[in-house]
């Protein structure tokens, strides 16, 4: 357990010495979202009877929750894959599973503090209420692990930075930005509704607005059950190809 | 008594390259070991599948009796290794890279020992010092702490001379030669064969992914009146 320790203390102490920009700065780039799209839209769309900039903070917390939490493991591994310091976590007696563990907690944490941040910067500018707070760590939780696990394997798998950044620029990328963030996918026509329900991120983000507002596109029991499938899919995977030592031991 | 490090029958194929082809080796507790050869002969390799780092494609490999791939954990925890190349952590300063490292090894509040191995590599006055402002050499020094953080009894140096003045070499094998005085195994590669002259008692040569000479150093210097081990080098390559 020491070793778990040590590694997700390693993990938190790497990006909390430059928080400034692991945390400040996508707080301010999800104010940006909110002040920009807020201050155009706010008069004139009303989503599940909920005014616009209200509707769009949980999505602005809940995208950056899991981009930040990707960021975190994968831009962890890439860096210590290319500078050759991850012989450092490759010589001890760390198990493959304490492996995964902390380097996903450490992803939540971040992506928590992240979420927690724009929140508190947004709040200011609408009306939020708090529906039911269990559904909003529930998802926040979920998603932050799922997307720190899938940024693990992102990590392994590139060997270059450019890499790494296609993986977040044509798959994160859109997967946050075309699941409902700015927009209620009722709104959307009905075949790219069904597009939609293949994202699931769209799910995360619906069950984590239901949260607030107690109204979401889909039932949040069904959002749910989506999100732990693809949370344990993903953590099978990621285990299974630490456990080979694929792309980290020759 | 076991063996420090059992190797047996050991290959290694990257793509068509044969890097290891079925090396055997045994080294007692307490040896003060050198493995060398030219570069590209297979040290590191040998030495990465001794540490986990590479998977053989076949054979055993050993450290006090606990096998690297199924028994890994207690291999690991009694084997420290420097690597050789000049890698290291920018986020942190040296005490702390010392600490993380220890911690890896599930030990904690290790900062007694932490100081001694600061001490004895001349790292006292830059234990506060963010790892990315160190010298070459001092970056070395913490290689070193590093891998001796968790008293292994089986300390693996890969070149770890390279690059390091004068003085902090003698320092360095002043306090190695003490903790091989204490009973910790030494496996040490350099391209400076004085080095290992001076401090190995048993030798092995590597060319091309066999051992092609291994014997004490005695002996191999017996087997060749006159010459240094550079020399008795050469021409067992060249045999």
């Amino acid at each position: 357990m020491i070793g778990f320790f040590t590694l997700f203390e390693k993990e938190f102490l790497r990006f909390w010495k430059v928080s400034f920009q692991t945390v400040a700065a996508p707080v301010l780039t999800a104010l940006l979202y909110l002040l920009i799209f807020g201050h155009v839209l706010d008069e004139h769309v009303q989503v599940h009877g909920v005014r616009y900039a209200s509707f769009l903070i949980p999505g602005l917390v809940m995208m950056q929750v899991l981009q930040n939490a990707f960021a975190n493991s994968s831009s962890s591994l890439i860096q210590a894959k290319i500078t050759g310091s991850i012989v450092f976590v490759l010589l001890p007696p760390i198990p493959y599973s304490a492996f995964f563990a902390a380097y996903v907690l450490a992803a939540v944490v971040r992506g928590l503090m992240v979420g927690l941040g724009v929140l508190v910067a947004t709040v200011w500018f609408a009306e939020l209420k708090v529906v039911a707070p269990l559904w909003i760590v529930a998802f926040s939780v979920l998603g932050g692990a799922l997307f720190g696990a899938a940024g693990m394997i992102a990590g392994i798998w590139a060997e270059k930075f450019d890499q790494l950044a296609a993986f977040q620029n044509f798959l994160i990328m859109p997967l946050t930005m075309l699941s409902g963030v700015f927009y209620s996918i009722h709104s959307l026509p009905a075949f790219w509704q069904g597009v939609s329900h293949y994202n699931p991120v769209f799910y995360m983000i619906d069950g984590f607005r239901y949260g607030f507002f107690g109204v979401s596109d889909v039932p949040p029991e069904n959002s749910l059950a989506v999100v732990v499938a693809c949370f344990l899919a993903m953590s099978w995977l990621t285990l299974r190809l630490l456990k080979q030592g694929w792309k980290l031991r020759a | 008594m076991l063996p420090a490090v059992s190797i047996v029958d050991v290959v290694k194929h990257f793509g068509a390259l044969k890097a290891l082809a079925g090396v055997s080796l045994e080294i007692g507790q307490g040896e003060f070991f050198g493995l060398l050869g030219p570069n590209g002969a297979g040290k590191t390799t040998l030495i990465s599948c001794l540490a986990g780092l590479v998977r053989p494609d076949s054979g055993r490999l050993s450290v006090l009796g606990h096998d690297v791939t199924k028994d890994f954990r207690e291999a690991r925890r009694n084997l420290g290794v420097v690597p050789q190349e000049l890698v290291f952590d920018p986020f942190f300063n040296v005490r702390e890279t010392l600490r993380i490292q220890s911690g890896y090894f599930g030990i904690r509040k290790n900062d007694d020992w932490i100081d001694e191995i600061l001490e004895n590599l001349d790292l006292t006055s830059k234990a506060d010092v963010n790892m990315r402002r160190l010298s070459g050499g001092m970056k070395r020094r913490v290689l070193v702490a590093q891998a001796l953080v968790h008293k292994p009894p089986v300390i693996v140096l890969d070149e770890p001379t390279a690059g390091v003045d004068v003085e902090l070499r003698q320092g360095l094998w002043q306090f190695i030669r003490r903790l091989n005085g204490e009973g910790h195994t030494i496996i040490l590669t350099t391209h400076y064969l004085e080095e290992a002259e001076a401090l190995c008692n048993r030798i092995a040569l590597m060319k091309q992914g066999k051992v092609v000479a291994l014997d004490t150093t005695a002996n191999l210097m017996a087997a060749h009146p006159g010459a240094s081990l550079e020399e008795v080098f050469v021409r067992t390559l060249q045999s």
